[in-house]
């Protein structure tokens, strides 16, 4: 099947507009007959839901987690941009369109990206209606701040916490439709199939997490907003329950898979500590506004502070290598989190990484206290030169700004980063990669929807900061509920749909079968030591620097394990209780078939873009020497793999990317 | 470090449930309370024992998944954290931790340490909202000038995560923390006041219907809260509430 | 406003208030007691003309009575609710580590209080009622032709055993109005810049009026 994006017609910042114009509607009466399926109830899922409930369709919204405000959107710290242009720097729909798709590196839908755009000033009007607390100025308006990659201020927040006041957002507009009976709200359940009729999406087949029992819902069209698959890695600042298995079940009834490879490794988390570690903790990016990255210049300061025998603040400034602001001096420790991460590891590599295990560089706040100290020194008449009140000073400026992601760090690392500077490592945070959508953000799958991060759209090959709840409310409040009735349009006749169908009870069966399969196997090792195991290859071949040999390796060492795994995996207790154990075996069970396609698609693309980087794809000599090298003659395309049974026989569909509005450039921040 | 565990175990809602002792060792100082159960999971598991259930999610203490009641205290006894939050680092080698799920008659258990906070949804499907419709056709969102004090009091009552420590810690079991915080969030905004009547209301009916004991001003919410919402939320709800009553 | 005393709030309003209004009496009571002290006359012209003077007899005594037989059934009735609201109790609780013992044993001094208000009664309360409306004597004369109140007052704190009672009493009444205090105004939904004023005050008042019943009941008793 060749691959339609349905892109509209016309001038890039008329097509939305046009096209909904002209795109046909469900009358008010008839949305009454028509039944939505919402998967997730994150940021895309949930603002989705409410919209669609308030739109007049009958919604049955799912989660796995006890209440719809624990999806991980909640985790999101730094902010939500949007083209407000309130600070007056210049900033406009097309500045974040084109730093949107500069940012992706090329590698995103030119009209998708600004459609997003058009829509991100709607979501802050829309989110403070709904009495969500943004950080606010003395005079009541609302403040903004900066983040990596762009040249304006655009980014709304509410102070570390802006993910978790958003999806209270979404989550009180569902309230209201709870309330209403519009949606119909089932939490602790997990999808595990899509059942398609006469090859619609018609419906899904769910286990309730705490009986066991397995459930038909069907309705006229299924949306999934179900997030990302960093857990692949099985180490990630994802939640521990983030599971690929909605999507990946989509995609096996022929949903194609997009651009798996891409992933976002954030340079700022706390690093691994231990083999015992089960997920790895964010600091917000804001951080690198104040912050300075560095590692000691040389190999014996190193070790001087690895033995402890030199506190790294001692170390002299001429002896600090501040390797961001060195290769990037025009963006400095604020370029984007692919270059930040990937420049990490290349000291880490390189010998001079500044703690036990050797991975993890420092992120130093003393220049910005004393620079802040200063300055309310000098605010407040005080003595400039007084060393001891200038430090008191700047540390109470920037524990207003950072305080509770300066308290997260020191409870989890015992230390007081107030007096010696923070260790970061990079860590697996989003992909970019997803279920392919077309512009009414319809899978290959008709009637399948899938929305948020679950989906590949926006963010091209890299995501800048503060875009992920752009994206997931964009799609959720006001682009699906659009699209959706443009195909539900036709269905105001079909009248409901049944579930005593083959369809459901063959899909149905074959859930049953495989969880029987599980609780029966009496394998000799835990589903945690798979998903372990699993998450080492990824990280080690798959992970920020990709290579041919490690992915090949990556490959078949995946398929080995997944064969281990059916033969030898042990889930204790049975599927009629509530028994996390089995259901962390279906989702490792997936994401031990997603984890190879990934590699697969990595090996594919010859090319370093964004989050992906090939070693053997660099720029060789010039100013750019050993950063990145594109391809677009060759890889200028969406790699959309659709499913043939076992991942390495997918098969590659290509959606070439036309650049009519952003001239295709090497991507510099020096 | 080696650890004695005493946990509730109850196999379903209508189990009796009974404390079991376990042993963990070799804990190392620097793991988070649930990767300790995790160890303990894991030779359960190895053993063919049934492991432990409890809840978690985002394991960074904003989810409000984990729930947890360690040695007499919601979330443990260090403060401003989430179980997933609290490190090893704050027990002795060879200590006793006794852990049971959060304990209220509107939390059933619905296995080992997991509860129902369903309660806690229903009371926000009551009103926890501002009617407003979500597809857009809103005012600019700086039309809406709010002061800064009262923004930032909005923000503090709505970075409460649901966890349910509030009700878990009250001698009453009492939602007031809980249910205070929401009210507050929106009675403070002026997008909020239009429906404030109503919402306390409905919310407090609701709150009042799913069995939550009654507030005594006890103030060990506040103190086990891992957000820290303050006390100040429930008065302010009972002014809203004593308000709306004498309206309505 | 109908059902308010329906509603957790609502009840705790109405605790608060009838609290409020107790502790208003609470004070009155001890400015008249504290003249025993200073001086017998005065204590006594006070006290003929709180026992006969209509309004207080058959107005505020009434309420009073009311007062605090609401205070004390609505006490029980929370706690009952509070119990069922919570049937399977911790194996290990530890509430000291985020509560003050007087506040989550409000009921137990509550308890004492009551207890200490009959053996009040018995004393006091239940003589007077006796004298004035079962004998009709509204005189408040003994035969002598002197006030009988600070007469019987003395009379009453002889016996070691119920000073020491008194005294105990009085440290309950402590512990329940250290706590009292300030819950009576948060359930009244006062909570703002007078507010740590206002604990101050309260902590000084729980102290200051139970330890000058204290000082009255000792004073009497080693100066009769």
């Amino acid at each position: 099947m060749a691959l339609d994006s349905k892109i509209p017609k016309g001038p890039i910042k008329d097509k939305w507009t046009d096209y909904k114009n002209h795109i046909n509607l469900v009358n008010p009466a008839n949305k009454r007959n028509i039944d939505v399926i919402v998967v997730g109830t994150g940021l895309a899922g949930g603002s989705a839901a409410a919209t669609l409930a308030e739109l007049g369709y009958n919604v049955k919204a799912f989660c796995f987690q006890d209440s719809p405000r624990r999806a991980h959107s909640i985790a999101a710290q730094g902010g939500i941009n949007a083209a407000k242009n309130y600070q007056g720097d210049g900033d406009s729909t097309y500045r974040l369109f084109y730093d949107t798709v500069k940012g992706g590196d090329y590698r995103s839908r030119e009209a998708n990206v600004y459609r997003l755009a058009e829509v991100s000033a709607n979501i802050i009007d829309q989110c403070v209606a709904q009495g969500v607390p943004f950080a606010r100025e003395y005079g009541g308006l609302l403040d903004n701040r900066s983040f990596g990659g762009v040249l304006v201020s655009r980014t709304f927040y509410a102070a570390g916490q802006t993910g978790q006041q958003l999806l209270l957002g979404a989550y009180s507009a569902m309230n209201r439709q709870i309330g209403r009976g519009k949606i119909k709200m089932y939490n602790r359940h997990e999808m595990l199939d899509v059942v398609k009729v006469d090859g619609k999406a018609r419906g899904i087949i769910t286990r309730n997490l705490i009986t066991g029992e397995i459930e038909r819902h069907s309705a006229h069209a299924v949306v999934l907003g179900t997030g990302g698959y960093g857990n692949v890695f099985f180490l990630s600042t994802n939640a521990m329950g983030s599971n690929v298995t909605a999507a990946w079940k989509a995609h096996k009834r022929g949903a194609y898979f997009a651009n798996p490879c891409y992933t976002q490794i954030h340079p700022t988390c706390i690093p691994v500590s231990g083999d015992h570690q089960s997920k790895l903790t964010l600091m917000s990016e804001s951080l690198r506004n104040d912050g300075r990255i560095w590692v000691p210049k040389h190999m014996k300061d190193v070790e001087a502070i690895k033995a402890g025998t030199l506190k790294p603040k001692d170390l002299a400034e001429e002896d600090r290598d501040y390797y961001l602001e060195r290769r990037y001096p025009a963006f400095g420790n604020l370029v984007p989190r692919d270059v930040a991460s990937r420049a990490a590891k290349e000291r880490c590599d390189a010998g001079f990484g500044v703690n036990a295990t050797g991975e993890a560089v420092f992120l130093d706040f003393a220049s910005a206290i004393q620079r802040y100290g200063k300055e309310q020194a000098h605010v407040k008449g005080l003595n400039e030169n007084d060393a001891a009140l200038v430090t008191k000073l700047g540390q109470e400026v920037i524990k207003n700004k950072y305080g509770n992601l300066f308290q997260m760090y020191e409870k989890i690392v015992d230390q007081d980063p107030y007096n010696t500077p923070m260790m970061i490592y990079p860590a697996v945070h989003y992909t970019m990669g997803g279920i392919w959508v077309d512009y009414n953000l319809m899978t290959t799958v008709p009637g399948l929807y899938c929305i948020g991060e679950a989906n590949f759209s926006d963010h091209g090959a890299n995501r800048l900061g503060a875009s992920a709840l752009m994206q997931g409310l964009a799609d959720g409040y006001f682009v699906l509920p659009y699209t959706i009735g443009d195909y539900l349009s036709n269905d105001i006749r079909t009248g409901p749909i049944s579930t005593e169908t083959k369809e459901f009870a063959d899909a149905e069966k074959e859930v049953r079968e495989k969880l029987d399969f599980f609780v029966n196997n009496k394998g000799k090792h835990s589903v945690d030591y798979f998903h372990k195991k699993l998450g080492k290859i990824m990280w080690n071949k798959v992970g920020m620097a990709r290579n041919v040999k490690g992915l090949t390796e990556a490959i078949s060492e995946i398929k080995a394990l997944r064969e281990e795994f059916w033969k030898d995996v042990k889930v204790p207790g049975t599927n009629e209780e509530y028994n996390e154990e089995l259901a962390k075996a279906g989702r490792v069970a997936d994401f031990l078939e997603l984890g190879e396609l990934f590699a697969k698609d990595a090996l594919n693309r010859e090319e370093s873009c964004g989050g992906h980087f090939r070693e053997d794809a660099v720029e060789l000599d010039g100013e750019q020497k050993g950063e990145a090298k594109r391809d677009d003659e060759n890889f200028a395309y969406v790699a959309a793999w659709e499913y043939k049974g076992e991942p390495s026989d997918a098969v590659l569909h290509k959606e070439e990317l036309e650049f009519k509005d952003i001239e295709l450039k090497q991507r510099s921040y020096k | 470090m080696n650890l004695t565990l005493k946990i509730w175990r109850q196999k379903n809602a209508s189990d009796k449930g009974k404390m079991v002792d376990y042993k963990v060792s070799d804990i190392s100082p620097d793991m988070s309370f649930l990767e300790m159960l995790d160890v303990l999971n894991e030779q359960l598991v190895n053993n063919d024992e049934e492991p432990v259930a409890f809840d978690h999610d985002c394991r960074e203490g904003i989810c409000g998944m984990c729930s947890l009641y360690i040695n007499g205290e919601a979330h443990g006894p260090d403060r401003g954290v989430t179980t997933c939050q609290l490190h090893m680092r704050m027990f002795k080698d060879g200590d006793t931790i006794t852990i049971e799920p959060f304990r209220a008659t509107a939390f059933p258990v619905v296995k080992d340490l997991i509860v129902d906070r369903g309660a806690f949804d229903r009371i926000q499907h009551a009103g926890g909202f501002i009617s407003v419709n979500t597809s857009g056709n809103t005012i600019d969102a700086n039309a809406i000038p709010v002061n800064k004090h009262d923004a930032d009091k909005a923000f503090e009552a709505a970075t409460c995560i649901g966890c349910g420590a509030c009700v878990a810690s009250c001698k009453n079991s009492s939602a007031m923390l809980f249910v205070g915080a929401k009210v507050s969030q929106f009675a403070l905004l002026p997008q909020g006041k239009i429906e404030a009547t109503d919402r306390v209301l409905n919310m407090v009916k609701q709150m009042d219907e799913e069995g939550f004991g009654n507030c005594t001003n006890t103030g060990a919410c506040e103190v086990e809260c891992p957000k820290g919402i303050s006390l100040e939320n429930i008065a302010r709800m009972n002014s809203e509430y004593l308000k709306a009553s004498l309206k309505g | 406003m109908s059902g308010i005393l329906n509603s957790s709030i609502g009840r705790k309003f109405a605790m608060a208030l009838s609290a409020l209004f107790l502790m208003i009496f609470l004070l009155q009571h001890f400015a008249i007691n504290l003249l025993s002290v200073f001086s017998a006359d005065t204590f006594n012209q006070v006290s003929h003309y709180m026992g006969t003077f209509w309004v207080i007899q058959y107005v505020m005594q009434p309420v009073l009575i009311f007062g605090v037989i609401f205070h004390f059934v609505m006490g029980f009735v929370l706690e009952i609710k509070n119990k069922k609201a919570r049937t399977v109790s911790y194996a290990k609780n530890n509430g000291a580590a985020n509560s003050s013992w007087m506040s989550r044993n409000m009921i137990y001094s509550g308890l004492a209080i009551l207890a200490f208000i009959c053996l009040h009664f018995y004393d006091f309360w239940l003589p007077e009622i006796n004298t004035k409306y079962i004998q009709g004597d509204m005189s408040g004369l003994l035969a002598n032709g002197e006030f009988r109140y600070f007469e019987e007052l003395q009379h009453k704190f002889v016996d070691i055993w119920r000073v020491a009672l008194y005294c105990i009493a009085f440290v309950f009444l402590a512990l329940h109005l250290l706590h009292g205090f300030s819950s009576a105004f948060q359930s009244a939904g006062a909570n703002n810049k007078y507010t740590k004023g206002l604990k101050g005050f309260g902590k000084a008042y729980a102290i200051i009026i139970p330890l000058g019943f204290i000082f009255i009941a000792l004073f009497h008793h080693f100066n009769h």
